[in-house]
């Protein structure tokens, strides 16, 4: 935790309301986000017991699985779930862009201008915490591989149709939710706790409800009591007053709810069979037994309904929060990695590639994580471009400063044939950065890209002398406009502004003997995946 | 610049039980053994795991040699550009017959020491250095060469400091390696997540020799067994906390190595500190428990007041190298954070202590990851959990706790808050257990216990 962030949580803790945290949006928002709560069953690891998705607040849709240790209901709601999310992500392909680019013939060797389609929108999946985004990948890892009925060899237990897609479509979000600065799949949680502070911890705010309290506080019920409320109000019943976001249910509400209409469910459903045993599918003994197994199903769904709808309208409410903020200005930039991320996986799955294999092999793992660092510096980097208060968090941690220019003295590094322009520039500021002489800094929000090297730091003026060395044009004179004016104020910083290209890594077929070698193709064949049913 | 050089053979007089330098001897002699005349079915890779300062650069610099010697040029791997410098500069110093290329990146150019000697070639573009004997550059610029022959030998150089995946992306530019380093030190590490990777033997955040020795079980690692850095004193400590299965002595023996103040103690607990190290190789400066900041303000007064009266004192260091004083060269400031390093050069700055090295020699203040592979006469270290409310994952980490510990020829003074004991019982690790990952030995919690018990026996409270 930074200082900055470590302060504006203190302040909150005296204001009794969220502190801001940044100035801009860091996260890009779609238009058109679909809002996805989902809630597991306890007792086993990833068991889907509902889920509410929608791209209309008004207008949440329901999914329940009626019995979770149903692996038939199982499959018939992730069955109705594929059918619901999956137009929504095939929706955002509607239009695309055509990408010039240009590559190497393989013949000839001669460049040729290439065209690549990239998909306009992509989708935006959001959900109320971290937990969800684990439990979307758990729901993937356990259906992609899964045979239906088309498959030449379906096994003895096919899953329906979209299934197998719909696991494909969860592992690829949940993978890209850990890409950083990436917007497929966020948790609310996050998003909220980016931009604004709260007065409590880090692992409080991961409750969502609590965390949205410290943005609902008054001077009345302030951020603690209201967080502290939503934690743990009961009602006469005993049941939370605002259920946890999921996807793990309050242990009171399984017992006390859940399980007796679990309950209720099981025993209507064998009266039904029963009746159906003895008398006849058709019988009137029958038919009222299917009235009644229905209404049990129907409870469920009310009952699921209210326990998730308060989440559903947090992660809405967190929505509208995010809204007032303006956008950073490299949103977009960020965001069209995302299409491309969309675009790809779309083409991989209309090609007709094998699922995500179960585990990566060596090279993939390590470009994957060559990617993720790659991200993460350029997140950061953007973030701090895009927002004072971001930049502030760097200068506070010496990594940049900022100040008004004091004096700038012209001069020439003349040791090659032409003279260079390699002007001083002296500023005063009162950051204190980790300046070591020779340094070389990076001028931020300049016309151009500026490198210059520290000089000469003068601690108790607060002054840092610098000789800026390029982006001042090829004459001898720099560049009118290049260099700041004295009384002009400018920032330095002492990291990179653009994030380092990943170094190439071999082949998956090439991979050295220090790492097993080639993987073996065998190994992660999706019928291998089969043994647990 | 400290150079990390230890003498494989002891000096005359030091010998104590078993000859240490016999056994380190026979341990080298194995290595290279294993190296330049492999045995027909060998496995490809030779690992060598060194304690502090047990001459693992100059077993670099023999194992070049050696390879040369038989016919063979070599690639070296280092991890950072000043180790890079360091070994380029000890391998022209000690081998004047090897033609030594320094492969460098664009931007960064190699140090003046690295490039003083006539048998060294330095270029940034590998088809230059190609017929030399040996051509060193960091991991990070060798995954940039391409369109190159494979070497037959390599030398990976602090081995268990590259990560799985630099390895991955250089493996292909040789057929055998060496490869040399410190298990106890710190891991690599990464700013991003990698749980999804955890217990794989490929995880490509993991140590580079981790996921060699997974996947070539032939391989059965070399030891080196004698430490030549660290005194009598410090060694047992050391080698229990740290390497409690792997365990080493030192090469000297107790009063081999005196540091011998030229001026009587002030009266002040500094002073009374710095004698309790110099006759015991320990000292605990232990400020009134208190929650801080981390730059807490008090401590770094401390730490520097320390090393000013170090200097003012005029100590001198006896060992079987000879007599030298304590230059401001010759000690080190130790911290776990950067910012912290950043308040301890400010205030020696402000003692009038020299902390830059490129004005001539100065106090080396930094932080545990850049103080890996150098040695120093004395070392000042500012305790990780210092004032802390919390022991993170981050300050237990065992390396970090060895690596500032074991910097040290004569004494190690630690400055820390009182209290930490208590907050160790408070804070248990708690990190999740991952299904298929090794779990390290010793915690870091168990390790600093144990340091922490033989410092209290030095304690000096200010």
């Amino acid at each position: 935790m930074s200082l900055l962030s470590t302060l504006a949580r203190l302040e909150a803790v005296r204001s009794g309301h969220a502190e801001p945290l940044a100035t801009v949006r860091h996260r890009h928002l779609s238009d058109r986000p679909l809002v996805l709560v989902p809630l597991a069953a306890a007792a086993e690891d990833g068991a889907p017991l509902a889920v509410l998705l929608g791209t209309d607040r008004s207008a949440p849709r329901l999914h329940i699985v009626p019995q979770p240790l149903n692996r038939g209901q199982r499959y018939a709601f992730l069955a109705a779930f594929a059918a619901d999310l999956l137009p929504y992500l095939e929706s955002c392909a509607a239009e695309v862009e055509r990408i010039e680019g240009s590559e190497k013939d393989p013949q000839t060797g001669e460049k040729i201008v290439t065209f690549r389609e990239l998909s306009a929108d992509a989708p935006q999946v959001i959900v109320p915490n971290h937990g969800a985004v684990q439990h979307l990948g758990l729901l993937g890892r356990a259906t992609r591989f899964r045979r239906t009925a088309e498959d030449p060899d379906p096994g003895r237990y096919p899953a329906p149709a979209q299934v197998p897609l719909l696991g494909r479509w969860l592992t690829h979000l949940t993978d890209r939710a850990k890409v950083p600065g990436s917007s497929l799949l966020l948790p609310m949680t996050g998003l909220l706790a980016r931009h604004w502070a709260t007065g409590q911890s880090q692992l409080e705010d991961q409750h969502l409800g609590a965390q949205l309290a410290w943005h609902r506080a008054t001077s009345e019920l302030p951020g603690a009591e209201a967080a502290r409320l939503v934690e743990s109000g009961r009602d006469e019943r005993g049941q939370l007053l605002h259920p946890p976001a999921g996807p793990t249910t309050d242990p009171r509400f399984d017992e006390k709810l859940l399980g007796p209409a679990i309950g209720r469910y099981d025993a209507a459903l064998a009266a039904l069979r029963h009746a159906q045993d003895e008398d006849g599918p058709e019988s009137p003994r029958a038919q009222s037994a299917q009235a009644s197994a229905e209404r049990a199903v129907e409870q469920l769904r009310t009952l699921l309904h209210a326990v998730m709808l308060p989440t559903w309208h947090d992660v809405w409410h967190g929505l509208d929060l995010l809204r007032t903020l303006p956008p950073g200005a490299h949103l977009p930039e960020r965001w069209e990695s995302d299409r491309w991320s969309f675009t790809g996986h779309r083409e991989r799955v209309a090609a007709g590639e094998p699922p995500q294999p179960r585990r990566d092999d060596a090279v993939t793992a390590a470009r994957k994580l060559a990617q993720r660092e790659r991200e993460q510096v350029r997140t950061d980097v953007q973030e701090a471009l895009d927002d004072p208060l971001a930049m502030a968090e760097r200068r506070l941690a010496g990594e940049a400063f900022s100040g008004e220019v004091t004096e700038l003295v012209p001069d020439w590094d003349t040791s090659g044939r032409t003279p260079k322009p390699r002007p001083l520039l002296t500023v005063r500021t009162t950051d204190h950065p980790h300046a070591d002489l020779g340094r070389e800094v990076h001028r931020a929000w300049g016309p151009s890209v500026q490198k210059a090297v520290i000089t000469a730091v003068d601690p108790g003026q607060g002054l840092i002398t610098v000789r800026v060395a390029s982006g001042m044009g090829r004459k001898k004179e720099p560049e009118p406009g290049s260099l700041p004016a004295v009384g002009e104020r400018v920032t330095f910083t002492l990291f990179e502004l653009t994030a380092r290209q990943s170094a190439p890594l071999p082949e998956p077929d090439d991979t050295p003997w220090t790492h097993g070698g080639p993987p073996s193709a065998a190994q992660d064949s999706p019928t291998a995946a089969e043994e647990w049913e | 610049m400290t150079s990390t050089v230890s003498p494989l053979q002891p000096s005359p007089g030091v010998s104590r039980g078993t000859d240490p330098g016999a056994a380190a001897d026979a341990a080298v002699a194995a290595i290279l053994d294993a190296t330049v005349r492999p045995a027909a079915r060998a496995p490809r890779g030779v690992v060598v795991d060194s304690p502090p300062g047990a001459g693992k650069s100059t077993l670099v610099v023999r194992a070049a040699q050696e390879l040369v010697g038989a016919g063979e040029r070599l690639m070296i791997v280092a991890q950072t550009n000043s180790q890079v410098d360091d070994l380029v500069d000890r391998l022209a110093l000690k081998a004047p017959d090897l033609t030594v290329g320094r492969l460098h990146g664009s931007e960064a150019r190699p140090a003046p020491e690295a490039l003083r000697h006539p048998n060294v070639t330095a270029s940034s573009k590998p088809a230059d250095l190609l017929e030399l004997d040996v051509v060193v550059s960091t991991a990070a610029k060798w995954q940039w060469v391409k369109d190159v022959d494979p070497w037959r030998h390599a030398i990976v150089d602090e081995a268990y400091q590259m990560r799985s995946d630099a390895l991955l992306a250089v493996a292909r530019l040789f057929e055998r390696a060496l490869f040399v380093g410190d298990p106890g030190q710190l891991d690599p590490f990464t700013v991003v997540g990698t749980e999804q990777w955890a217990g794989l033997s490929y995880d490509p955040s993991s140590s580079a020799v981790v996921t060699l020795l997974a996947h070539n079980p032939a391989i059965v690692p070399h030891r080196l067994p004698v430490s030549w850095r660290l005194p009598a004193s410090a060694a047992p400590l050391i080698s229990t906390a740290f390497y409690p299965y792997t365990p080493f002595r030192s090469g000297t023996g107790p009063g081999d190595r005196l540091l011998i103040p030229s001026s009587p103690p002030d009266g002040s607990a500094v002073d009374a500190a710095i004698d309790e190290a110099a006759e015991h190789g320990w000292a605990l400066l232990e400020l009134p428990a208190r929650l801080t900041v981390r730059t807490d303000p008090q401590a770094v007064a401390a730490v520097a007041a320390t090393v000013r009266r170090l200097l003012d004192r005029g100590l001198n260091a006896h060992s079987e190298q000879g007599s030298t004083p304590l230059t401001p060269g010759r000690i080190a400031v130790g911290t776990a954070h950067r910012d912290q390093a950043a308040a301890v050069r400010a205030a020696l700055t402000a003692l009038g202590v020299p902390v830059d090295s490129t004005a001539g020699p100065a106090v080396t203040v930094d932080t545990a990851n850049r103080l890996q592979g150098r040695e120093y006469d004395v070392t000042v270290v500012l305790h990780p959990l210092s004032g802390r409310p919390d022991a993170t994952a981050f300050h237990l980490e065992t390396g970090r706790l060895c690596v500032l510990a074991s910097r040290h020829r004569h004494a190690c003074i630690v400055v820390a808050r009182a209290g930490i004991a208590g907050l160790l019982d408070e804070h248990p690790s708690t990190e999740p257990v991952q299904l298929g990952v090794t779990v390290k030995f010793p915690d870091g919690w168990e390790a600093n216990h144990a340091v922490l018990a033989q410092l209290a026996e030095h304690r000096v409270r200010l």
